[in-house]
């Protein structure tokens, strides 16, 4: 008998009892579905963290002020960037950031709620970030607080479409400022669009739209970029150390919070494995109960279908073509069940990434090796049914009503 | 085959059941030949050993003790896959209830040996005409496609017996084939039995009615595990011994 006839027996048998073969191999469907979504959860999640090291620039150090400590009386100052740049050893340069949303008016565009981020002349160095045409403004524009912007990809062609914008003039909500330069295009990253933005010294910004109406110049977030990664940790504790001091607190206690992208992937690592951990023993449990479900209805059947063993051993069946027929039958039922599983598996991880605030992204060769496992499963738990349906004594058999 | 002339001789053929002190000595050294184109019966109460000789002629079971030489070759101590060759090579089988798959069409039913021919390699074309033409030759050639529960008791046991031809057999082993029909059914099998045994078929038939017994040329009698008489015309003490044995 071949392979492919005994496919068809196989088949014939489990679509007689349609209902029992579907609950058997719920399990199955479960685990490979899960294994699916496991792979999905783990690749989307190493491609958020990927954009994100892309997004924040390599050996990037974030300092931000601490919220909801007792006594954290005062906040991150612009005196602090400066302070950092000229007292710490061992950084390539510091960027502070300070945002605010205007209206951007200029060429044949006239665009509402942009927004326009104030930094300082590090900016493209400390994030990675290149310019496609112009310049950046210097440390010394930066200073003396002249009113130049640099343009995101995406607000550039808004403005001036194909034309060069360098040194064309825009309103940013009511002032006046010269374009220097465009940054490349870099799209939507990690849920921020680089390319729609505007950037100015943030000198001018404290002039001009200081957004907490405070006097005081406010810095949200300093971003240092150290110099390779074997010096961020003497760069920390400088830090640590230079701001603790201005800012009178105990460094043990600090009022800002300093952290690494290490620190961010981290955070997102440990709630992407929690999740993918959960899917893993999910997928293990449920491959090993569709198993066992498998074995038990083939154990059923086994007894069911004695008396057609016995026939088909007196007709000259080998007890290796019983094993192979009872074996391939569960090794049927799993491979249904594996492709139910796989469907539901990649319908289920595009579902989780649109409604869900995780990443997924589908890997291909985790469909194979669902399959595989699946098939696995099939072999292994239906080896001992098929086991004890090849053993049977055609005599004994026959006779059994 | 061997010159003698015979498809089946067995010596000194013995089974025993169990071990220790609760052995049943279901076969006692039995000595039996069969040529080829008889057509026996085999009688005896239950329990005298006929089944337990079926089982073994039919290479289902295999003798504790002695020979079974069937188409001069010895049998008796072949594996299982070698005696599952056998089965399906030489003998054909005919059971009292019929033992179709339910679910499979009649032709399907009589492919079924067809599929575990491995000496042939026959294309499943050639399975299907093989199949269609055993069912013609038992006078079914117009239910090929109907299912066992769509025909009567009597085509069944046609269609059985359609599946024991395809293989063509050396011998056909029939274990009470009119068991479960009733007498009109019953003379058609027997009929086609006799239609057989004339196209030159060895048939062996197990049965406990003499009136079924009386078609064969030749009665065996079976009891306490030996052959107690062995004739060729239907050897009346056995019958009403085997009759009488029967009601008990």
């Amino acid at each position: 008998m071949n392979l492919s006839e005994t496919f068809k027996v196989a088949w014939e048998g489990l679509a007689l009892n349609k209902v029992r073969s579907f609950l058997t191999t719920l399990g199955v469907i479960i685990g490979v579905a899960s294994v699916i979504m496991m792979l999905a959860v783990s690749a989307g999640a190493e491609a958020a963290i990927a954009e994100q090291i892309n997004a924040l620039g390599a050996n990037l150090i974030i300092i931000s002020p601490m919220r909801g400590v007792p006594g954290a009386g005062r906040t991150l100052l612009y005196d602090d960037v400066e302070a950092i740049i000229e007292n710490v050893r061992g950084i390539d340069g510091v960027s502070a950031e300070f945002q605010t949303v205007q209206d951007v008016r200029g060429g044949t565009g006239n665009l509402s709620d942009i927004s326009v981020l104030g930094v300082t002349s590090d900016f493209p160095g400390v994030r990675d970030y290149e310019l496609s045409d112009g310049r950046f403004f210097t440390a010394e524009e930066n200073e003396r607080k002249l009113k130049v912007a640099v343009l995101g990809y995406g607000i550039a062609r808004d403005l001036f479409g194909e034309e060069s914008p360098i040194g064309q003039q825009i309103t940013i909500g009511s002032t006046k400022m010269t374009v220097i330069g465009m940054m490349e295009e870099k799209g939507m990253v990690a849920d921020v669009d680089y390319d729609g933005r505007v950037y100015i010294p943030i000198t001018v910004m404290y002039q001009k739209f200081n957004p907490t109406r405070i006097g005081s110049d406010r810095v949200r977030t300093i971003y240092v970029k150290a110099e390779s990664k074997e010096a961020m940790d003497s760069v920390i504790n400088q830090i640590t150390v230079l701001l603790a001091e201005r800012h009178d607190v105990d460094p043990a206690q600090p009022d800002f919070n300093i952290q690494t992208q290490q620190d961010i992937i981290s955070t997102q690592e440990a709630t992407t494995e929690a999740f993918r951990n959960l899917l893993a023993w999910v997928a293990g449990v449920s491959l090993v109960v569709g198993g066992i479900g498998i074995m038990n209805i083939m154990l059923v059947s086994v007894t069911e279908r004695t008396r057609e063993i016995g026939l088909r051993q007196a007709l000259g069946a080998r007890p290796r073509d019983v094993l192979l027929q009872f074996l391939i039958e569960a090794v049927t039922l799993s491979l249904v069940g594996g492709l139910v599983g796989v469907l539901v598996g990649v319908g289920g991880a595009e579902l989780l990434g649109r409604l869900g605030d995780m990443r997924t992204a589908i890997v291909p060769a985790s469909v194979p090796l669902a399959f595989g496992a699946a098939a696995a499963v099939g072999i292994f738990f239906g080896y001992y049914p098929a086991t004890k349906a090849a053993q049977l004594d055609p005599i004994e058999a026959l006779r059994r009503e | 085959m061997n010159e003698n002339g015979n498809l089946i001789e067995t010596h000194g053929l013995t089974r025993i059941y169990g071990s220790g002190d609760a052995t049943v000595r279901a076969l006692d050294g039995v000595d039996l030949q069969v040529k080829r184109g008889e057509f026996v019966a085999v009688m005896g109460p239950s329990g005298s050993g006929k089944s337990t000789l079926m089982n073994i002629l039919g290479c289902l079971d295999r003798p504790t003790a002695g020979q079974y030489i069937l188409e001069g070759e010895d049998v008796s101590r072949l594996s299982r896959d070698e005696l599952a060759r056998v089965r399906n090579r030489k003998i054909g089988f005919v059971f009292q209830s019929y033992n179709l798959l339910p679910r499979l069409s009649a032709v399907k039913n009589v492919m079924l040996p067809l599929l575990y021919n491995s000496d042939e390699h026959l294309a499943k074309e050639e399975r299907y005409e093989r199949a269609i033409a055993a069912l013609e030759s038992v006078g079914l050639g117009d239910r090929v496609h109907h299912r066992p529960n769509e025909m009567s008791g009597g085509q069944q046991q046609r269609v059985a017996i359609a599946r024991a031809l395809v293989n063509r057999p050396a011998i056909i082993l029939a274990d009470e084939p009119t068991g479960n029909l009733d007498t009109r059914s019953s003379i058609e099998i027997m009929d086609l039995l006799h239609q057989l045994h004339r196209d030159g078929a060895t048939i062996v038939m197990v049965t406990h009615d003499p009136d079924i017994a009386a078609h064969a040329q030749r009665v065996i009698c079976v009891r306490d595990g030996k052959i107690e008489s062995d004739g060729h015309d239907a050897t009346g003490p056995c019958l009403e011994r085997g009759r009488y044995d029967e009601s008990e």
